[in-house]
């Protein structure tokens, strides 16, 4: 807690070590649970006189199946263009209502900044039902552009909160002397503003897509062909109904399906709090 | 600044909001309503349905599953926020120490939140497996049962399971929120209480405590949305069963109108939701205008 005295070894190990280790213990064991089972042949995984946690034999058979007999290669790219889609769109629009909110003056400025917070704080679990309505209304129902229509609702609102906080704390006098020097708004926003946002604009773009990347209710609701699927369906959708499931092939989706956003965050790890209760409190 | 260059700055404020705004319009606030209205009628997957009032809530109200998975978001949502507050906070005060390996320690606890929920749940689904899981096998080889355990057949494990998983998934939030926290109390405070001779805890109590209280404030506020209106877990580890004693409200109605074709009924269930999330949106409002002013 405090470091103006050295705390003694006895105290380090019952204070820290000890506990630390239990924490990481429950963190990681479902990890280790998932990849220890997509590497075990199921003549291991089903018997149990084997030990379970552990592999025996190591094999990337049930890896290879997800590519050779399910679509799995799909719903890989399906999941990478609709995040991609979904997180671009909703990054320009929230810019523009972000940089908005943050400076320039006008009657309502503040209600709208309510408004879109609230937005914000809307589950998707409420608005999946009257959504998938709106969805088939505008004809992208089982579309690949469902989700990517579907996504910006809960994305702009935190782009547009998220960037307007990182926007504050940019000195407004950059952007002043520009535009009393003859530069337009847009100009200062492109030339000055944008350029020192980059790292609020990239954190902001790396949770759109983590959240469009596990999404899960509005793609189990509005896309119903496999083809267009995205990994969090596709594999409990395929995969995980009926009576027989096939755990060394889901576990091995499951790896897959994590690592990339593992790899995203070991950049970005810092700001995370940060960003989802950003402006919410000080400091 | 010269008023002309004020004046276009209103106008571009409104257009740069407006694409926003219509996003919000037709995507958030049109379906909402129309679910407000559908709540009120007889809608089903077949046909557009009369209005019927508050039907659908009385049907839900006097019926048993309902009333059921009332009990069984509040129990839910209670026992798990409370478990993700202590638990967070145990994991701040670890994470916030000065050991070797700690920005590691910190990235690897952040890992649940981040990664897919849906599969992350089929591995809890597979670790509650009552003969291959591995809860059941170490049961087994420890000599603590002769039987498989049917994890998810009994109603008050089942809630545990699904209980533990949101746990497992959102204690790294409650812990980066205090982590950040504890970086803005200042170090004074600690130095002058030490000087005053206080001991660690009442240090913890005194300072650390009221230090954290805004943004527990916050952090528990969104923990609850995120928590009360789940769905995920629970349609993957148990379907709202045994005996629909895991059903959330997110679940009950997705069941209802996806499976059952009952929308209206469905849109009731749902609306269920919206007290709860006015009490948290004002609250959340309330401390956004205190931080801000």
């Amino acid at each position: 807690m405090t470091r103006t005295r050295r705390p003694g070894p006895l105290q380090r190990v019952l204070l820290l070590w000890t506990p630390l280790l239990l924490l990481m213990v429950f963190t990681l064991f479902p990890f280790w649970w998932m990849l220890v089972t997509s590497v075990k042949p199921d003549a291991e995984l089903y018997d149990v006189r084997q030990p379970p946690l552990w592999a025996k034999t190591v094999t990337f058979e049930h890896y290879r199946e997800l590519f050779v007999r399910l679509p799995f290669a799909t719903w890989v790219r399906n999941s990478l263009v609709v995040s991609a889609a979904a997180t671009l769109i909703s990054l320009a629009i929230g810019t523009l209502a972000g940089y908005s909110l943050a400076r320039l003056r006008f009657r309502g400025a503040t209600t709208l900044g309510t408004i879109i917070f609230v937005a914000y704080l809307v589950p998707t679990t409420l608005l999946f039902l009257p959504l998938a309505y709106v969805i088939r209304w505008l004809g992208l129902y089982n579309t690949p552009f469902a989700l990517i229509v579907a996504y910006p609702t809960f994305l702009v609102p935190f782009c547009s909160w998220y960037l307007m906080g990182y926007f504050k704390t940019i000195p407004r006098e950059l952007e002043e002397c520009a535009m009393v020097d003859g530069c337009t708004r847009g100009r200062a926003l492109r030339r000055i503003v944008l350029p020192l946002a980059t790292p609020g604009i990239l954190s902001a773009a790396i949770f759109a897509f983590t959240f469009s990347w596990n999404e899960f209710i509005y793609a189990l609701t509005f896309v119903q062909s496999p083809a267009y699927k995205t990994i969090p369906v596709g594999v409990v959708g395929q995969l995980a109904t009926g009576d027989v499931l096939f755990w060394g092939k889901l576990m091995a989706a499951a790896v897959l399906g994590s690592i990339p956003i593992a790899l995203i965050y070991s950049t970005v790890s810092g700001h995370f709090a940060a960003g989802l209760t950003a402006g919410a409190v000080k400091g | 600044m010269p008023a002309r260059l004020l004046s276009r700055d209103a106008t571009l404020g409104y257009l740069w909001v407006t694409p926003a705004l219509a996003l919000l319009g037709t995507l958030i606030a049109y379906p909402f309503l129309l679910a407000l209205y559908w709540s009120l009628t007889s809608r089903s997957a077949g046909s557009p349905g009369v209005f019927v009032g508050l039907d659908n809530f009385v049907y839900l109200l006097s019926g048993p599953i309902f009333q059921q998975t009332l009990r069984n978001t509040a129990v839910f949502t209670v026992v798990s926020v409370a478990a993700k507050l202590a638990l967070g906070m145990a994991a701040a005060l670890v994470l916030n120490q000065a050991f070797q390996g700690r920005n590691l320690a910190r990235g690897v606890f952040l890992l649940p939140w981040i990664v897919p929920t849906s599969l992350s749940a089929l591995a809890w689904l597979w670790i509650y497996d009552d003969i291959f899981g591995v809860i059941s096998r170490v049961a087994i080889d420890l000599g603590l049962r002769r039987e498989p355990l049917p994890f998810l057949a009994d109603a008050f494990l089942a809630m545990m399971a699904v209980i533990l998983v949101n746990v497992w998934r959102g204690v790294s939030f409650f812990a980066v929120s205090f982590l950040a926290g504890m970086q803005s109390i200042a170090q004074e405070l600690y130095e002058a209480a030490e000087v005053d001779g206080a001991g660690a805890a009442r240090r913890f109590w005194h300072v650390t405590l009221p230090g954290l209280a805004p943004i527990t404030a916050v952090a528990t506020l969104f923990s609850v949305i995120w928590t009360f209106s789940d769905f995920t877990i629970v349609y993957i580890v148990t379907r709202g069963g045994p005996a629909n004693s895991t059903h959330l409200l997110a679940t009950l109605a997705y069941q209802t109108a996806i499976y059952g074709g009952k929308v209206g009924e469905g849109l009731a269930v749902s609306a269920f939701m919206f007290p709860l999330l006015v009490l948290v949106i004002f609250l959340q409002l309330h401390f956004l205008r205190r931080a801000q002013a």
